[in-house]
């Protein structure tokens, strides 16, 4: 297990969420949108000009910026 | 029979299907408005069940109770200080956990609640079961199962509700943990003993006290500030500081984000009860449209393809229905003008009026199509998807992904383009949208682009010209967009996170009656500005000041004797610098009628004997017109280029000023679209004037 950021996952591959930095309206959106430390995620795909990011939750999909993705923190396995 | 009143809120997350449950619930039968202050749209419709009359309020899709976005603040606002005799809670089962983080805040408040679990059959079809009766045990309130598309669940729904206004509703608060508690406690406490009335909250005071103790630790700034105008020493204050520093000594995180973390684990702990199937989705549906949809490759052509299908849908179906429309009024008038004597009455009446409410229905096609298209794209779930494609691109100009929806339809008429900003959420992100809106080159400026490129450039090049103004309009928005985005309209741009909902397929009365009632907003409100000042642009051409007295006088058609001419003359200080003169003020000031009225007014200025070509010079059948222009407007390739710029930029016509007021609800917004527009297009034209005469005539 490594420690990253969501933006710095690829398509396909899935994480836990450890922690959202930053603070504010930011951070409270994140959070409210499912983002919680505990939950799991899995980077589905990039926007075809390259952001935002489209991620698969546990019944839903959501899509956020790069920029904002930087801020969730998720622990995932290595690739093999 | 007197039935007894109860007064009912939908609340829910966004695409949870609470607007086609509510639709179904009323039968369609509801009033939209909006609320005061805000463009968030307020549906109030009645049911009758046994001998109740419900009235149910459709409260804007949230996800959470903090007051960041429009539609919280006025759900936060309904649910408080309107007296809510119960909440139905509509959550989308296939998203349950998201859907009980937003039920675990609204039990907070302490009204009595039912939740409806909308959309069990979908979620049977993904293979997840919901336990209703454990969730009911839970929540301590009823659960009921409901198909809002089908109406499946509802008398079970409406008796819950029922039984729930009249018994007696238990309460549990959820736990928050000891420390947070404490800090909870000592908050409440300190607000109660300095807090007598009830103000004018609505809700039982135990729970309000607790509320506004959470929301105080949870550095809420409406709360704060409200708070602050009714305890104004500064023990509260400090009590709240304290609390802030305990609970960040102990947990080493600050209260904020204790409190959402506890309300999320508390809605997951029920979700992990409650469901009998927890295990990652299986593909759906959806997911196998998006493979295509939102493909690296395919996404952006096909995004392009159902844009240009939206543009024409709106505008080439509509085509038919708007030249009617126009037909049928310039009947009314040659029938008025063939029975009724020459004359003030006849005047007011044929180019006053109906040529205003004729302006007002105009639009009507167009708009109803786009409602519809609008309607089609939302409840499809594409519109979110739009977003995501785009956003990239319009990030760059200081806008928002969904930004592009009105600027394109701003090609064909900026009217309908300013009611698509709704899609926005942010204010910031719709204001900078509806302010650069009007630069791109709506329909009804394209005639006076044709006519004046025909009359001075070769036929080779006069679709170049006529494009490259279409292209200046899309490069001045986008540095326009980025202008005031970091000047008038300053502050943090929106984080853009957002759902991308299941496709689903659209119920077609609910779209309809939507679209109905948008465009029943438009002719009331718009058109009642629209008609007005159509009569007062009718006033300024029809009238003069005659010479020997003073007075005012009925001087119809003969534009360079009205009062308009002598504004055109006024203007000429400001116009000359452009290299245009008074007969251009008078030409543009007609243009804020409508700017196809152009056309026409250069037709009557100059053919002062034969005026016979004027209704063919705008089917296109410039030929008269043109030659005339080229004669007599005193024109040059240059000045004309500079008078198109300026048709271009400045002040859009009246209907699209209207209608700025209409969705911003103020003067001001209108009031500097029509100021910038104008320093604008006198800047843009200045320097091209001068620019052109130094490189071609010096």
């Amino acid at each position: 297990m490594s420690s990253l950021t969501l933006k710095q996952l690829s398509p396909g591959q899935k994480g836990i969420v450890i922690d959202v930095r930053g603070d504010g309206i930011l951070r409270r959106r994140l959070l409210e949108m499912g983002l919680v430390p505990g939950s799991r995620v899995q980077v589905e795909r990039y926007a075809p000009l390259g952001d935002p990011v489209e991620i698969r939750m546990q019944g839903y999909f959501l899509t956020l910026r790069k920029e904002e993705a930087g801020m969730v923190e998720v622990a995932c396995k290595e690739e093999n | 029979m007197q039935r007894r009143e109860l007064t009912i809120a939908l609340a829910g997350n966004p695409n949870c299907g609470k607007t086609t449950l509510f639709n179904k619930l009323t039968g369609s039968r509801y009033h939209v408005g909006n609320y005061p202050g805000v463009t968030v749209e307020q549906k109030i419709g009645e049911v009758e069940f046994q001998e109740y009359r419900l009235k149910l309020i459709d409260l804007p899709g949230i996800y959470g109770l903090t007051a960041y976005s429009p539609d919280e603040v006025v759900a936060r606002n309904v649910l408080l200080k309107e007296k809510i005799d119960v909440v139905i809670n509509v959550v989308d089962a296939t998203s349950l956990e998201r859907g009980l983080n937003l039920t675990v805040q609204l039990k907070e408040l302490g009204i009595p609640m039912v939740l409806a679990l909308n959309m069990v059959d979908a979620a049977r079809e993904i293979g997840l079961t919901v336990d209703c009766t454990k969730l009911s045990q839970c929540l301590h309130f009823p659960a009921v199962p409901v198909v809002g598309t089908k109406g499946d669940g509802f008398p079970g729904l409406l008796q819950a509700v029922i039984r729930a206004a009249e018994g007696n509703s238990e309460f549990n608060h959820i736990f928050y943990g000891a420390e947070i508690e404490k800090a909870i406690n000592t908050v409440t406490l300190m607000i109660s003993e300095n807090l007598d009335v009830q103000y004018d909250w609505r809700i039982k005071e135990s729970f309000l006290l607790r509320w506004l103790a959470v929301k105080l630790l949870e550095s809420d700034r409406a709360v704060k500030a409200e708070i602050n105008t009714l305890i104004q020493d500064g023990k509260l204050e400090e009590a709240v500081q304290k609390g802030f520093r305990e609970v960040f000594r102990l947990l080493g995180k600050d209260p904020e984000a204790v409190i959402i973390n506890q309300r999320y684990s508390a809605a997951r702990k029920i979700f992990k009860g409650v469901v009998s199937e927890n295990k990652w989705k299986r593909i759906t549906v959806t997911e196998k449209i998006d493979k295509i949809i939102l493909n690296k490759y395919f996404g952006l052509p096909i995004f392009f393809v159902i844009m240009w299908i939206l543009f024409r849908l709106i505008f080439s179906l509509g085509g038919p229905f708007t030249n009617a429309i126009e037909w049928g009024f310039s009947s009314l008038s040659t029938l008025l003008i063939t029975f009724l004597p020459e004359g003030l009455f006849r005047s007011i009446l044929v180019d006053g009026i109906i040529g205003g409410v004729g302006g007002v229905i105009t639009f009507l096609p167009n708009i109803l199509l786009l409602f519809l298209g609008i309607a089609l794209l939302e409840s499809t779930g594409y519109m979110a998807r739009a977003a995501f494609i785009m956003d990239r691109m319009m990030t760059k100009a200081g806008l928002h992904g969904k930004s592009f929806i009105p600027m394109l339809l701003g090609f064909g008429c900026s009217i309908p383009a300013l009611m698509a900003t709704r899609i926005l959420e942010n204010p910031r992100d719709r204001i900078v949208t509806m302010l650069v809106v009007p630069l791109m080159s709506c329909g009804a400026r394209l005639p006076v682009y044709t006519l004046l490129a025909a009359a001075f450039f070769e036929t080779d090049i006069a679709g170049s010209v006529v494009f490259s103004i279409y292209v200046a309009g899309m490069i001045l928005a986008v540095i326009m967009a980025k202008v005031l985005r970091s000047s008038v309209v300053k502050g943090p741009s929106e984080p853009f996170i957002m759902e991308l909902p299941p496709y689903r397929l659209p119920v077609m009365k609910s779209v309809l009656i939507q679209m109905i009632n948008r465009a029943k907003m438009y002719l009331k409100k718009a058109g009642t500005v629209i008609l007005l000042a159509s009569i007062i642009i009718w006033f300024f051409f029809s009238f003069s000041f005659s010479g020997n007295k003073g007075l005012i006088q009925y001087y119809p058609a003969a534009p360079e004797k009205s009062i308009a001419g002598d504004i055109g003359h006024a203007l000429e200080p400001v116009l000359t610098p452009l290299g245009l003169d008074w007969k251009s003020g008078v030409v543009l000031l007609s243009g804020l009628a409508a700017k196809e009225v152009v056309v026409s007014t250069m037709g009557t200025l100059y053919s002062i004997q034969d005026n016979t070509d004027l209704s063919s010079a705008q089917d296109g059948s410039t030929n008269g017109l043109t030659q005339r222009v080229r004669e007599q407007s005193g024109l040059t390739p240059l000045t004309s280029y500079v008078f198109m710029l300026f048709v271009l930029i400045y002040i859009p016509c009246i209907s699209t000023v209207a209608v700025f007021h209409q969705e911003t609800g103020t003067w001001r917004w209108p009031l500097f679209l029509v100021g910038y527009t104008f320093a604008l297009a006198w800047i843009v034209c200045f320097v091209v004037y001068r620019g052109g005469l130094f490189l071609f005539y010096s």
